[in-house]
């Protein structure tokens, strides 16, 4: 069992950071979020309703409200950055004129623009990890979840990479963002679940690393 | 929510799936090699096919029952009898050859062996009987009528019997040989066929599940995206068509060679049959089946294959 009677509840344009040693159970939480896993017990709660009893298409379309972006990036690799970034778009059914003008817009945020017809083989873990976030946010999501979005990433990337999610979330974003890194959590000052087998044992306004 | 209509998406699936098949490269070259060997082989069984069809006809229209009239016999008599055998639904056709059309042949096989022909001459009379060659439509319907033939004690307008004989009897073995090769033959090369062809789609498709147990992870990407399983689903079986597709093409343009190589060899074997005029005069259905099972081969293939992938 990887959580254990775990409670929280997040604001709209919140910043909260989950932390906590490997095993901790934070990607399971996330895969809950995203209703990848069910929990054998208890509820998850986007709005009002709860997401582990929406039909297949309704989690769709509450995926397509929720943009996630991971470790490993996960980036369709026979896609080149303009067509992952419009994967997203298509897929939630707008039309060619919006993608066509969207996703040049959204690549200018990530400060991405010249690798726009760069396949994701030939970019960095930093570019690639930009192109992700992009496309995390292409479709104007009311979260961000993000699953330890630096751990492959050097340190300056690491700064690149959380500046832009502190202006999505400055944007009106809510952000959920995992991570093992102290630095990340001290440079964001925002509010740090901190979890340990399974459990919530911290949950400080404005946290810091602390284990 | 969805603003887009159904052509809007079918384009996009389209191109995604010509993308997929264009960019993975290797991949899908490998997956059009072993498809063209299934369509080699669905095709090689047309021509199998084609071939036993002719050579089953060709030994069937070799078969027939002679029934010799003694050389006194009336030709009105004959040819009572001849309607009466006409009658009969096993029967295919009856020829009457006349006592002189049978010297005419006997003189015409024997134009160069003078010492029958003079010692035809020296009979003075004409010693050959009418005769009647009947084809029955099946093989295993000589017996019938050669029995309706004994037992209808065949006689003529006066009652004295005028059969002298009928070869059935002798042929028999033969022919009860015969038929039951050709039968076994059409059964075995259907089963064999069938045997060879499943095996090959099996292989196919299991190349083509390959190729998408490759693709596992993006297809959790993109459900992770949101995109509903049909567009999910779509590119790949594109991407299968256009697999399909493009081996029953390059299938059909390996026939060309190889049944003109194969054509000389089946005209002196089969009698009459060849492969390479068979394959011109028939190429717009041969075209059809083998272009057709590609693309539903790849499309199952790659429908049920990603099927498995999809979560929700």
């Amino acid at each position: 069992m990887a959580l254990d009677k775990v409670s929280f509840t997040v604001e709209p344009n919140e910043f909260v950071s989950f932390v906590g040693p490997s095993g901790a159970g934070k990607t399971t939480l996330l895969k809950m979020l995203l209703a990848e896993e069910r929990p054998t017990e208890g509820k998850v709660m986007l709005h009002d309703m709860d997401i582990n009893f929406l039909s297949s298409q309704d989690i769709n379309f509450m995926r397509r409200k929720i943009g996630a972006v991971f470790q490993d990036f996960r980036l369709l690799p026979n896609k080149n950055v303009y067509e992952n970034i419009a994967f997203a778009m298509e897929a939630a059914g707008r039309p060619d004129e919006e993608i066509e003008s969207d996703v040049p817009h959204v690549l200018e945020l990530v400060d991405l623009s010249p690798k726009i017809w760069n396949f994701p083989n030939e970019l960095s873990g930093g570019e690639k990890q930009r192109v992700a976030i992009a496309r995390a946010i292409v479709n104007q999501p009311d979260i961000i979840i993000a699953d330890e979005p630096t751990g492959n990433l050097d340190p300056a990337n690491t700064y690149d990479i959380v500046q832009i999610l502190k202006k999505i979330n400055n944007l009106g974003t809510t952000v959920i963002l995992t991570t093992h890194n102290k630095g990340v959590i001290d440079s964001i000052g925002r509010r740090v679940i901190t979890m340990q087998d399974g459990k919530i044992i911290r949950d400080d306004v404005t946290g810091k690393y602390i284990l | 929510m969805e603003k887009v209509e159904f052509k809007t998406k079918l384009k996009r699936v389209s191109k995604a799936g010509f993308f997929n098949f264009w960019r993975s490269g290797y991949v899908s070259l490998a997956s059009v090699l072993v498809m063209v060997v299934t369509l080699l082989v669905i095709g090689s069984v047309i021509f199998i096919s084609a071939v036993l069809n002719i050579t089953m006809e060709e030994l069937r229209n070799k078969v027939d029952i002679n029934v010799y009239f003694i050389t006194t016999s009336q030709e009105k008599d004959i040819l009572s009898i001849k309607t009466k055998i006409e009658s009969l639904p096993e029967v295919s056709n009856v020829e009457y050859i006349s006592r002189e059309k049978a010297l005419e042949n006997f003189r015409l096989r024997h134009e160069n062996d003078q010492i029958t022909l003079q010692a035809l001459d020296e009979l003075g009379d004409n010693p050959l009987g009418a005769t009647l060659n009947i084809k029955a439509k099946e093989p295993s319907q000589y017996e019938g009528v050669a029995n309706f033939l004994n037992e209808e004690n065949i006689l003529s307008s006066d009652g004295s019997k005028i059969i002298d004989k009928i070869n059935y009897f002798e042929n028999r073995t033969a022919i009860d040989k015969l038929s039951r090769i050709i039968n076994s033959a059409e059964h075995l090369g259907l089963v064999l066929s069938l045997a060879l062809v499943v095996v090959s789609i099996i292989i196919t498709f299991n190349t083509i599940r390959l190729t998408i147990y490759i693709s596992r992870e993006e297809i959790s990407v993109m459900q992770l995206v949101g995109a509903s399983k049909n567009y999910v689903k779509g590119p790949f079986v594109v991407t299968g068509v256009l697999v399909g597709l493009i081996s029953g093409l390059i299938t059909m343009l390996l026939f060309l060679p190889i049944s003109y190589w194969l054509g000389g060899m089946t005209e002196n074997f089969f009698i009459g049959f060849n492969i390479f005029s068979y394959y011109l005069s028939n190429f717009f259905q041969i075209l059809f089946i083998v272009v057709g099972s590609g693309i539903a081969i790849g499309a199952v293939s790659s429908f049920l294959a990603v099927r498995k992938y999809l979560k929700l």
